[in-house]
């Protein structure tokens, strides 16, 4: 088990090696001086773009320019934005929480949507219900999220008056305030993951539903009902876990639209004001970022792989 | 003889398919004494499985059964899903053929025979895993504290089975189906599961339905014998008369194409033909088309099972056969 562990560790050192090949590379495959695309918009100071070559060490080789921006960004400094005149690492900690906030409730929605609907689906398999829980999902999937954001912005604010249609209330400052202003972007994204999640859950069921030790346990006089909670469900999930922890990670990565539609102040919007701004650093850092996110919930989906399977937990 | 512990009188089991109604079975009459083994034979595809199941009330989605099915003199196939669920596990069990892939993976052997004793004793989970430890020590399981612990992947083939039988005999069921409990399974960890079935029905006084292929596993292990051919019951008897005076074609057949280690390097003798289409099933004997003895009749009329010795039936309008044997010869 900790061998296993130390093993899956040592192999992500590779992955961020070519990580940090790709992040950097980007920015000299650039077209131009380095300093004056970092400057962005500020490109026309030459006091910032002194700044920038003395600060990257843009005068110095090559692989001594990659080995101390890795330096930098093993100790959490991710660069400097020039135009926001802020460190990037400073920057994305102030939208993490946000993004967290709105990934975890996008996740809990999916989660709670999701997975009974897909075993609701199973159970019925082939009846109106289950072509009615594939109906949904297949809505779930195809609509697209501006769309749906926008529809529902235009009913639940504009109509009806309820909610308000875009900003963020920090949740220690408000919290009533804060799931106000979330639960409809939450909504809009959980329900393209919810759809993953079902179609998941419904095939991990179906397949868990027709093994040899299903009719086994209804031969021992199981219910109905424990044989689809007990039996079934525990090894259909598994499979599922580990998919819902990758999902996690891209509602972490950010939605540029969903964010952008409700004015939500998270990596999405971070992202496209960046790009919009030509403020190279900070889109550089939150690629950085994201990536690394991946990497790290990508481990702990194999963790919980491990610790949920007892056929690897022994092995 | 005692009361049965099992009846099936002239049962049918039907599947509608999109090609029309199949009966897998259709027609079959046998009981089964308390503390007695009772061996179903026939080649695959008779109808021995899905009789199993129709016993059991586990029978796949659409399927539906005719006739009686009797256990312990009360009515079974009218029960609703729910009463004939308390039956199972309890006054009923089975053990499955596939011991590698029919216990659960993700419970240990312990917590899947208290599953048992929870649902039909009403034990508290604690004492319910005690009696499991005890189960399986007394199926022999060595060190079975600890083994009560493990999942099934850390256990052989040989004791998953073993498993399987401490979880199917856990609540002293009145009747025990084995479904080819030993075929996947070595050779010398068949005679081992097989001795332990034996033991266990003398301890607990079940009555064994033991449904297998193999001739040499009914004449060590089964007290009567139900040869099955194409979804009906062609003979019936007691095991030593069964083997000693076989009457049925089919039988004869069967008893001739089983391998006697004593046969050297003899071809294996085969009966010729194959299983009717259970679709399109002949006007007459089921068997006709591959019995050398088949007449006019045969082809025309399906014959009853009569009793040609006290407790030996047979269906067949040539029996009883020994005078033809001898022309045979």
């Amino acid at each position: 088990m900790w061998a296993w562990l130390l093993r899956r560790i040592g192999q992500i050192i590779p992955t961020l090696i070519i990580l940090s090949f790709m992040i950097f590379g980007l920015q000299q495959l650039m077209p131009g001086d380095p300093a004056l695309i970092l400057a962005g918009e500020e490109r026309g100071d030459p006091l910032v773009l002194q700044q920038i070559r003395e600060e990257l060490k843009l005068d110095r080789p090559i692989v001594e320019q990659y080995l101390y921006w890795v330096g930098n960004v093993v100790q959490g400094d991710f660069g400097f934005s020039w135009r926001i005149r802020m460190p990037v690492t400073d920057l994305i900690l102030q939208k993490l929480p946000v993004t967290i906030q709105l990934a975890t409730m996008s996740f809990l929605i999916a989660i709670v949507i999701g997975v009974p609907l897909g075993i609701l689906s199973a159970v019925k398999r082939d009846t109106p219900t289950d072509w009615a829980a594939n109906g949904v999902a297949l809505f779930g999937i195809s609509t697209p999220n501006f769309w749906l954001g926008i529809m529902m912005i235009l009913l639940f604010s504009v109509e009806l008056g309820w909610l308000p249609p875009s900003g963020y209330v920090p949740l220690w400052e408000d919290p009533v305030q804060s799931l106000a202003t979330t639960i409809m972007p939450a909504f809009v994204l959980g329900t393209g993951v919810a759809s993953v999640l079902m179609r998941h859950t419904r095939a991990a069921m179906l397949t868990a539903l027709s093994q040899d030790y299903i009719r086994t346990a209804r031969a021992k006089g199981v219910s109905e009902k424990s044989v689809i909670r007990r039996h079934a469900l525990r090894n259909a999930l598994i499979p599922v876990v580990t998919l819902g922890t990758i999902e996690f990670g891209r509602l972490l990565a950010g939605a540029v639209l969903t964010e952008q539609i409700f004015t939500i102040p998270g990596f999405g919007k971070l992202v496209v004001d960046a790009v919009f701004n030509r403020d190279y650093p900070v889109v550089q850092g939150v690629v950085l970022a994201t990536a690394l996110i991946f990497v790290l919930l990508s481990l702990i989906a194999d963790i919980l792989y491990m610790a949920i399977n007892p056929r690897l937990r022994q092995a | 003889m005692a009361d049965p512990v099992l009846e099936l009188r002239d049962v049918t089991i039907s599947f509608p398919t999109d090609r029309g109604l199949l009966r897998p079975v259709d027609g079959i009459s046998f009981a089964v004494a308390p503390g007695r083994t009772t061996a179903v034979v026939g080649e695959s595809g008779c109808g021995k499985s899905v009789t199993a199941l129709a016993i059991m009330g586990l029978l796949p989605s659409g399927g539906r059964i005719g006739g009686s099915i009797r256990l312990a003199g009360r009515e079974v196939s009218t029960l609703t899903p729910e009463e004939w669920r308390g039956k199972r596990g309890g006054e009923m069990a089975m053990v499955f053929q596939e011991p590698m892939t029919s216990l659960n993976p993700a419970f240990t052997a312990g917590e899947q025979v208290a599953e048992a004793l929870r649902i039909h004793q009403r034990l508290d989970p604690k004492a319910a895993f005690d009696r499991a430890v005890e189960m399986l020590a007394r199926v022999r399981i060595p060190d079975a504290a600890r083994r009560a612990r493990q999942y099934p992947h850390q256990l052989s083939g040989g004791m998953r089975q073993r498993v399987m039988i401490a979880m199917a005999l856990a609540c002293r069921p009145r009747l025990l189906i084995a479904d080819e409990p030993t075929t996947a399974l070595d050779v010398t960890v068949q005679a081992q599961i097989l001795a332990l079935i034996d033991e266990m029905k003398r301890e607990t006084g079940t009555a064994v339905v033991l449904i297998t292929h193999d001739l040499g596993v009914v004449a060590d292990h089964a007290d009567d014998v139900v040869v099955m051919y194409a979804g009906r019951v062609a003979e019936r008897a007691p095991a030593e008369q069964l083997f000693a005076t076989p009457q049925h074609p089919y039988t004869i057949g069967l008893l001739g194409a089983a391998p006697k280690l004593e046969g050297g390097a003899a071809r294996l003798a085969s009966i010729e033909g194959t299983v009717p289409d259970l679709l399109h099933p002949p006007a007459g004997c089921r068997f006709a088309a591959r019995c050398p003895f088949a007449i006019e009749k045969c082809r025309e009329q399906s014959p009853p099972l009569g009793e040609v010795l006290p407790g030996h039936n047979v269906a067949c309008w040539r029996a009883p056969l020994d005078t033809l044997l001898e022309v045979a010869a």
